[in-house]
């Protein structure tokens, strides 16, 4: 009777409209038998992080195709820290250039994904790398 | 467990949310909790928020919410959006028309899913309905999945139920039909400024002088403006603001709060009782083999479920 399901927030941080990929992956994502909240876009790291509370979810994905990537996905780790919710994965996706990377994991980020990425690739990931919490 | 009731007590977001995880997900032992705060609820004024799907109901209860935070009232929100019948899986979208709350410490805004549930909300609207009471919030929206005629579970949740109608839906016969059309205390005509808004709101207005009015409340229908026209917009929903307010004190001066909830009240009791008594017994079959052999018992016909049954509570009577 009792089952976990994994629980997803998408959001898309930033001055970026361009949603049409975090549209495709929230898809993806409940037809993976995810729990999905999409927020959409223009969201603070505050919003992000309140929300990602709010819902309890396992799972932060973050797309940013603007460029503000170095700032604001670090920003939404940090802000879930200062929670007690280091317990979240973030993981975030866009165009970041490969200079940026190493960076990006550094500051806490679990997992990033750039065009071409498969989608099959992203449920894996989540499936392999995320148990929701007890 | 144990500690998880403190903390929703004390406001704690996260352990009100994760709390209302556990009873989604059915995680064995979560009543540990439930029982530390049932006792601390019943102040909050639970409000239904039901129609069809696209009617504006998350972006009336984003208006609502923020009518609410100025009359400074905290406000919790459990919004329903359907599970995928084929995959489990669910995209739950209300949270985007409500983003302005987000930080906002006096507003907890909770998305479910139905997971299977066919009533219009989930399973767990009920009691997460009392994780959000005992967090101390003034004001419950519970907002439901898009419905149809049918979906009227949100009754027995609710003090006061509002329906969200918009224009071209069908003809007045649609406005007689039993199901959705009874269940509203309070009736809006969404989007207003559309075609069609000033005969459904005859049709509705009709239909309701036609209902016998129970204890004196009488059924407002009221139209709110487009969200395209945001000063109209806000005023309208601030005067629907007011009449759930005028609802709830009809409600505290007939003293029908808590009779409105004597069914789910009922509900809750018999469930505990089922897992408390029926629960125990069936585990305890299953563990020992015993149920797939009656089972096949009853497929070759040696016996009937009603003998069986009986035998069974036989057996337990004195057992759990």
């Amino acid at each position: 009777m009792a089952e976990r399901r994994i629980r997803i927030l998408l959001s898309k941080p930033g001055l970026d409209g361009h949603d049409r990929g975090a549209k495709v992956l929230a898809r993806c994502f409940r037809d993976a038998g995810f729990e999905v909240i999409y927020t959409g876009c223009h969201q603070t790291p505050e919003q992000i992080a309140a929300a990602a509370i709010q819902e309890d979810v396992d799972v932060v994905g973050l797309s940013c195709l603007s460029g503000a990537h170095k700032y604001l996905f670090p920003q939404v780790v940090k802000l879930l820290k200062a929670e007690g919710a280091d317990d979240i994965t973030v993981i975030g996706g866009g165009i970041i250039p490969e200079q940026d990377m190493q960076p990006l994991y550094d500051a806490g980020l679990k997992a990033l994904f750039t065009p071409g990425a498969k989608l099959d690739s992203l449920v894996e990931w989540i499936n392999t790398n995320v148990t929701p919490r007890a | 467990m144990k500690e998880l009731g403190q903390k929703v007590l004390a406001g704690d977001v996260r352990s009100a949310s994760r709390l209302i995880r556990n009873l989604e997900d059915q995680i064995p032992g979560t009543h540990v909790a439930m029982q530390e705060i049932f006792t601390k609820t019943g102040n909050a004024h639970v409000i239904g928020i039901t129609g069809a799907p696209g009617a504006g109901k998350s972006t009336l209860t984003d208006e609502l919410v923020f009518s609410w935070r100025q009359r400074n009232k905290t406000v919790g929100v459990l919004a329903v959006d359907p599970t995928s019948p084929f995959t489990g899986g669910a995209l739950l979208g209300d949270r985007i028309r409500m983003l302005r709350h987000a930080e906002d410490k006096g507003v907890f805004l909770r998305s479910l899913a139905t997971r299977g549930s066919m009533g219009g909300i989930s399973k767990a609207v009920g009691e997460g309905i009392h994780v959000m009471d005992a967090m101390g919030k003034d004001t419950i929206i519970v907002e439901t999945v898009g419905v149809g005629q049918q979906e009227v579970e949100i009754i027995n949740h609710a003090h006061t139920v509002i329906v969200v109608l918009v224009p071209g839906m069908g003809d007045e016969i649609q406005a007689l039909k039993a199901g959705l059309m009874e269940i509203a205390d309070i009736f809006i005509i969404n989007k207003a400024d559309r075609d069609g808004a000033a005969s459904l709101y005859k049709e509705v207005t009709n239909m309701v002088h036609m209902s016998v009015t129970k204890g004196g409340w009488e059924i407002p229908v009221l139209l709110v403006e487009s969200v395209q026209e945001p000063k109209k917009f806000a005023e309208s929903v601030s005067a629907v603001c007011d009449k759930i307010e005028d609802h709830y004190r009809y409600l505290v001066d007939k003293n029908l709060l808590s009779e409105r909830l004597r069914r789910k009240t009922a509900a809750e009791f018999n469930e505990a009782l089922w897992a408390a008594i029926l629960q125990p017994v069936l585990n305890d079959l299953d563990a020992g083999g015993e149920m797939e052999k009656m089972v096949d018992q009853l497929l070759k016909k040696e016996t009937d479920p009603y003998t069986l049954a009986a035998e069974v509570a036989v057996r337990y009577k004195n057992k759990v």
